[in-house]
């Protein structure tokens, strides 16, 4: 029995997302409006300003999102591999063609707006491990496909990294982390990672002679609870110069950044003196600036640290701040449960997908947004380090929020079809 | 594919646990902590201060003793003066400094208490002249700004020591008193300190928002939190300017003191420390330097407010108290006659006295100022049967004396008071022993000597209660403020308060004697045409040097309207240069002019400072 009204396009469709996502970009852009306001351009929507052009961009997000629920769902699965590979070319191709903005190519111009195609290589990416992994015959238990798995997520990454040179775009990558732990992926792996990511912290804070004592002592006490095969004291023997060369290795590295990079890690753990003028300045403004709201705010429009300029790029990677400054703890907390919402919804709305495409695509969608908005604000408040990627739907920025826009809304699509639809 | 399921609550606790941690740490920072609103403000917000004209002074015929002139600062903030752009030569150019001095002073700008976040004077006290010039160029120079501040100053070089000085207020105070901060102005000494919270008025604050250029965008808030300054209160002091200027043109080039009161209402009607200065050298840029020359000056210590401050053995004018204590305590009528053989004991005692008639009563007794007689009254006073007891008889009469308001802090509103000294029993055991001292061990306190100590203004003070017969209003400087003689700071001039000796009759008594003193007596010199008037001479021995002359008087007899009392330092017998000034003042103030040049000539040309003939000891007053 088909209801009269499936032929909307609006149809079955997750409103409780929508509504999230829509509140989400309406106190984005008032925050923008805030975070550049100045006396003398009072209209919001004037687009000779900030806020005016991300009214455009609001505009034409919803008008992408409306598209993107025109389009039959079947379009998503067909063509999700040429989808991919036609935005793996354009970022690849963009440092050659593309128009230079603050020292990187990543940027394709179009008239007085730019558009990056790495933004877009997120929901690609989403589309081609979705579907790599919803094949009957994949398991990704098995080794070959998690390699493959990793390939689809590693090349965009290496591609935006190397070729771009846009670190922060790139590492969103890293985010599919959790759509592969939800398929299957071993919890070795996870573990090991965890393990791993000790090592590179402790490598960083701690003379590295303790701790290479102190992996030989761990593995000569395990010796004593396991029976001392040939094969055991091997493994142990190998564990213990891999944990070793880990620590070695990240020394090195580190050592070897380029001194940018160095310096904002170093910042973050605390290893290198600290100028708040210089190195430090930008996390030192954000949390003057948030911390400075108090459990109010300041009100809006109030705020001094944002409105200003102390707190650099205020108005795209730092926008929290201005949250922060004016809104206070109340508007801050509310700010992060409503996205923490709209992730864990989604969460949820992929566990009731039939069809494990659409799931597979869903847990994409949570982990990328996830991701984004734990970086983001990890470091307005000190907690990350300084990475330059926005805060889904909140940041200025056209392409970040197209991105988002389209990420989502494919989703909302193939959701408002898990009745029908058995892949 | 279920097991996978059970995956997502991993998957949903990583976020809400993350979501957490966000949330502790938010709350942490804009809740718990408050130093990033601090940041905050001193990086967005610069303060503004806006000093209040701090309140004028007046004496009691609204004549202008106290005023102000505008003076400016010129404000450095260092971390707003471009390394690159800043134009050095031009700057140093328009100040007429060199480029050494130039660097000096941003040097001590950036250094601690100062820092380049912080503004700091850079040259202080700019004349208007200056900066006039100034102003006009001050634009090319980032950094730099213009505050103005108000100066005091003083249309006569008069009551220096009483109208005191500000200065600067330093860490110490600022952490005493919050309201202060470093280089406030704040009074450091006389009506200035005394009144300094009526005076200073309250300072505003304007705040004004800058961003990250130190481009000024406004006032915060559309000035909410702004405050205009409130500007300090006019005070009407006591004093009559006239007086004074011809008080302290009296005692220039004398070591000493005059204090003068008007009985019927406890104000100060001159009040003069001399040697004196000219207070407008405490003020302006030369004040560090000027107070220092005046601090060297050991000779004249003209900083030294002896009105308030000097404690002198009162002599033989104590003898006017001993008179009163006497006759309350029943050892005494004015009949009471006691032989004199040119001092106490009889035949050569110490001190000794001046040939008179023997024996005296009262009235001549005061008269003639006889060291005997007085040293017989004192004995039987603390010999008095009604106590059977030295200790108890030495206690009721130090206790009626410290009645008339000696011994102790006056309680006037003039600063840096001291006590003097009326030694008490425990003082004299130690001296002494316990129980081994007697009327004579101490006699010469009847005579105002011994370890008896008086400040200038609590011998005024006993003048006036006399002249009362029997009360007075706490001695003070301050009369009105902001036009109301009801301030409650002034509520303690108001109240009347009585001696222990409360009978008319027992001042009626001395009271003719101390007409005597001017009729007969050793004051018959300094006579005032149609004025009778009451006084009594003395001469105190000292340990520093020659005698200290002093006198104290008030007139006229019926219906005071002065109590004066006179020290000359090392000048001798009491009619000698006390009497004469006391005099001469008490006849300007009562009649407006005086008659005698000649007397009038003699005081104020006297140089007992620069050239001090010696002095021979006369015999006695």
């Amino acid at each position: 029995m088909r209801n009269p009204n499936n032929s909307s396009i609006f149809y079955n469709i997750d409103w409780f997302t929508v509504l999230l996502y829509l509140v989400l970009i309406l106190i984005g852009w008032a925050n923008i409006y805030a975070a550049v306001y100045n006396e003398e351009h009072h209209a919001i929507t004037d687009i000779t300003q900030k806020y005016g052009k991300q009214m455009l961009w609001i505009g034409t997000a919803i008008l992408l999102a409306l598209i993107i629920l025109i389009i039959d769902e079947s379009f998503y699965t067909a063509f999700a591999y040429v989808i991919f590979g036609a935005l793996l070319l354009a970022n690849i191709a963009v440092p050659f063609i593309g128009r230079e903005i603050k020292g990187s190519r990543s940027w394709f111009g179009v008239g007085g707006f730019g558009i990056q195609p790495a933004e877009f290589m997120k929901f690609a990416a989403n589309l081609a491990i979705a579907k790599f992994l919803s094949n009957q015959n994949i398991k990704i238990a098995d080794y070959r496909n998690t390699i493959i798995s990793l390939l689809i997520l590693g090349i965009p990454m290496i591609i935006i990294m190397k070729l771009q040179n846009e670190t922060g775009l790139a590492i969103v990558f890293v985010a599919f982390i959790f759509t592969l732990y939800r398929e299957g992926l071993s919890i070795n792996y996870l573990v090991i990672g965890l393990f791993v990511t000790i090592l590179f912290v402790l490598a960083l804070l701690v003379n590295n002679l303790y701790i290479y004592i102190a992996i030989i002592a761990i593995s000569l006490i395990a010796m004593l609870f396991y029976k001392r095969t040939l094969k055991n004291i091997l493994i142990g023997l190998l564990i213990a110069l891999l944990a070793c060369g880990i620590v070695a290795g990240t020394r090195y590295v580190y050592d070897h950044l380029p001194e940018h990079q160095k310096v904002r890690i170093g910042v973050l753990f605390g290893i290198i003196n600290v100028d708040k003028k210089k190195e430090g300045y930008n996390v030192n403004q954000a949390k003057i600036a948030i911390g400075s709201g108090g459990f109010l705010g300041k009100g809006y429009l109030q705020g001094t640290q944002t409105k200003y300029d102390f707190v650099p790029e205020q108005d795209t990677d730092f926008i929290f701040c201005t949250v922060g400054e004016e809104w206070g703890f109340v508007g801050s907390a509310f700010v992060i449960i409503l996205e923490l919402t709209l992730i864990i919804r989604v969460v949820f709305m992929s566990e009731r997908q039939r069809s494990p495409f659409s799931r597979i695509y869903g847990y994409g969608v949570a982990s990328v947004l996830f991701f984004h908005l734990t970086v983001n604000i990890g470091m307005t408040i000190g907690l990350a380090p300084v990475i330059g990627i926005p805060l889904p739907f909140f940041s200025y920025g056209g392409s970040s929020l197209w991105s988002f826009t389209i990420l989502l809304f494919i989703f909302i699509k193939l959701d408002s079809h898990r009745l029908q639809i058995l892949r | 594919m279920n097991q996978l399921g059970d995956r997502k609550f991993l998957i949903i606790g990583v976020f809400i646990f993350i979501g957490m941690i966000f949330l502790a740490r938010l709350f942490y920072i804009q809740v718990i902590d408050d130093s990033y609103k601090l940041s905050a403000d001193n990086q967005a917000f610069h303060k503004a201060t806006e000093f209040p004209v701090r309140g004028y002074i007046f004496d009691r015929n609204n004549k202008l003793l106290v005023y102000n002139e505008v003076s400016y600062n010129l404000m450095v903030l260092p971390k707003e003066i471009s390394k690159t752009d800043f134009d050095t030569a031009g700057f140093c150019d328009l100040m007429g400094i060199t480029k050494d001095v130039f660097l000096r002073k941003m040097r001590k700008a950036i250094l601690a208490p100062n820092s380049p976040m912080k503004e700091s004077v850079f040259e202080k006290q700019l004349s208007p002249q200056d900066y006039a010039s100034l102003q006009e160029r001050l634009y090319r120079f980032k950094g730099f700004s213009v505050e103005s501040r108000s100066l005091r100053k003083y249309p006569q070089k008069a009551a220096a020591h009483m109208l005191g000085y500000i200065g600067e207020a330093d860490k110490a105070m600022t952490e005493k008193d919050p309201y202060y901060n470093e280089g406030d102005y704040i009074g450091i000494s006389g009506i200035e300190k005394t009144y300094e919270k009526v005076l200073r008025g309250k300072k505003g604050v304007h705040i004004i928002m800058k961003d990250v250029n130190g481009r000024e965008k406004g006032s915060y808030m559309n000035g909410l939190y702004d405050t205009a300054a409130i500007g300090g209160k006019p005070l009407k002091s006591t004093l009559d300017l006239d007086l004074q200027v011809y008080g302290e043109q009296l005692m220039q080039n004398k070591k000493g003191s005059v204090v003068a009161i008007d009985p019927s209402t406890g104000e100060i009607l001159a009040i003069i420390s001399s040697p004196s200065y000219d207070p407008n050298l405490l003020v302006g840029r030369a004040r560090a330097k000027n107070f220092a020359a005046l601090m060297m000056d050991t000779v004249a210590v003209p900083l030294f407010n002896r009105a308030t401050m000097a404690s002198y053995p009162p002599g033989s004018t104590f003898k006017l108290v001993e008179s009163l204590i006497g006759q309350q305590e029943g050892v005494l009528t004015v009949d009471t006659r006691y032989p004199c053989a040119r001092g106490y004991p009889p035949g050569g005692g110490h001190p000794r006295c001046e040939a008179h008639a023997s024996p005296l009563a009262l009235y001549d007794a005061i008269a003639h100022s006889c060291n005997s007689y007085f040293s017989y009254v004192f004995k039987s006073i603390i010999e008095n049967k009604k106590y059977h007891d030295t200790y108890k008889a030495y206690e009721a009469w130090r206790e009626i004396a410290m009645s008339f308001n000696i011994g102790k802090k006056t309680d006037s509103d003039l600063a840096n008071e001291l006590r003097g000294n009326i030694p008490s029993i425990n003082y004299y055991d130690k001296v002494f022993g316990k129980g081994s001292w007697h009327a004579s061990t101490v006699i010469s306190l009847g005579i105002g000597q011994n370890e008896l100590l008086i400040t200038p203004l609590q011998n005024a003070n006993i003048v006036s209660i006399i002249a009362n017969r029997g009360w007075y209003y706490t001695p003070h400087i301050v009369k009105e403020i902001n036009n109301n003689p009801n301030d409650t700071a002034l509520a303690r001039f108001k109240v009347k308060r009585y001696t222990m000796i409360t009978d008319t009759n027992i001042y009626n008594n001395v009271i003719i004697g101390m007409s005597n003193v001017v009729e007969s007596g050793t004051a018959h010199l300094l006579k005032i045409d149609g004025i009778d008037f009451c006084a009594k001479t003395g001469t105190a021995e000292n340990p520093h040097g020659n005698d200290h002359s002093v006198f104290v008087a008030f007139a006229p007899k019926i219906h005071p309207r002065i109590a004066i009392a006179v020290l000359v330092e090392n000048a001798g017998w009491g009619a000698s240069w006390a009497g004469p000034i006391a005099s001469l003042m008490m006849e300007k103030y009562l009649t407006g002019k005086v008659k005698r040049p000649d007397l009038e000539k003699k005081m104020m040309e006297g140089d007992l400072i620069h050239n001090v003939k010696p002095y021979v000891k006369h015999i006695s007053n």
